[in-house]
């Protein structure tokens, strides 16, 4: 279900890092104007410290991930575009809200995914901790068209990516492997 | 006590434009009720109502939304009450059917049944107001109150289960069901 190039997101000393500010202009242009949250450490400093001091994004703090899911979701049928922002953990806490309201029922859950743990010189499916390798394969199992995001230059998937979920109503998943600068 | 197609008939006579977010045994008794509106029934798994409703409160703040939630279903979705109360949308009113019970499980007692205080839980939370009913003229005599009121607001109705209503599962959940209030809530 990985749609982007094998390479996107590889986890390599080479590679610079992405940049959160990357990332959260390519949000915008997505028309994403509501980012739902539970705090990440990989996110937090490059991505949700920002984002909760940006006036132009209405930021909702939630208690538990399978919320954000259910808020998206009002927003969307409601006509407006918004970002779950959560950790890997918090997405496996949601299985079942994702299946049934972002999978069975056709909806856009646009989602960026702190994948915390992994190992800085292994690739997702390869890390030794059962939680971060599971994630990508329970997606395809999901059907949740996912990519990741960790060097420069991936976050020009995001803007395509969200405006397809918006278009055709399906759900999208991006994986920080890094933590964004 | 009050049963609750009975509570759910005084509301609907104050149901106009606004949206109204049903789950379980009160979605089946709403759309017997009201058929007609602008209801959203489509939650997804058990305990998503509330939240739903906060995602459309925000997204269309110049329409009142109305949750109809189970005490089971609040139950495991109790940290939205805290979420709620955070972001305070003014156009939010949450009702918790309370009948101790998972009523479309088996009816099984929830967890702490008949000591659990809803409305002090939505209080203690953060909500602008939260009411407790358990008697019918009191809820008709105060309803409006609770309807108009700033958000976000909470109300328990302590109610049993009235004339059985048909249980299509199917038709929450439909694609059509979706599609239509989608529609219907952009031409509003």
């Amino acid at each position: 279900m990985r749609i982007d190039s094998p390479a996107a997101g590889a986890v390599t000393a080479t590679a610079e890092r992405i940049r959160g500010a990357d990332i959260l202009a390519a949000v915008r242009r997505a028309g994403i104007a509501t980012v739902v949250s539970v705090p990440d450490i990989v996110t937090s400093d490059g991505l949700l410290w920002p984002i909760s001091r940006d006036p132009s994004l209405a930021h909702v703090r939630v208690c538990k991930e399978d919320e954000g899911v259910s808020i998206c979701a009002g927003l969307a049928c409601a006509g407006r575009r918004a970002l779950l922002l959560i950790q890997h953990t918090g997405l496996l806490d949601s299985v079942n809200a994702l299946r049934a309201i972002a999978v069975d029922y056709g909806t856009p859950i646009c989602m960026i995914v702190g994948l915390q743990g992994l190992e800085p010189d292994r690739e997702p499916p390869r890390s030794a901790s059962l939680g971060v390798r599971v994630v990508e394969p329970l997606l395809d199992v999901l059907g949740i068209a996912h990519a990741r995001l960790g060097a420069r230059g991936d976050e020009a998937a995001i803007e395509p990516a969200f405006d397809r979920a918006y278009r055709d109503w399906m759900p999208y998943a991006f994986i920080v492997t890094r933590p964004p600068v | 006590m009050m049963r609750r197609d009975h509570c759910l008939r005084i509301l609907a006579a104050r149901v106009t434009d606004q949206i109204v977010v049903p789950v379980f045994q009160a979605a089946f008794d709403w759309l017997a009720i009201k058929p007609d509106g602008l209801n959203y029934t489509a939650v997804g798994a058990m305990g998503q109502a509330s939240s739903h409703a906060l995602g459309l409160a925000l997204g269309r703040p110049d329409k009142r939304v109305i949750v109809l939630d189970g005490d089971g279903s609040l139950l495991m979705n109790l940290g939205s009450l805290v979420t709620i109360a955070g972001v305070a949308p003014k156009n939010l009113v949450h009702f918790v059917c309370e009948n101790d019970t998972y009523e479309a499980n088996g009816g099984h007692p929830i967890p702490g049944a008949g000591r659990v205080d809803f409305a002090g839980l939505a209080r203690a939370a953060g909500y602008r107001g939260a009411h407790d009913f358990a008697d019918l003229d009191t809820f008709a005599a105060r309803v409006d109150e609770v309807l108009h009121a700033e958000g976000p607001v909470f109300a328990t109705l302590r109610v049993v289960a009235g004339d059985p209503a048909p249980q299509d599962f199917a038709a929450l959940h439909s694609l059509e069901a979706r599609r239509a209030f989608v529609e219907r809530l952009r031409a509003v």
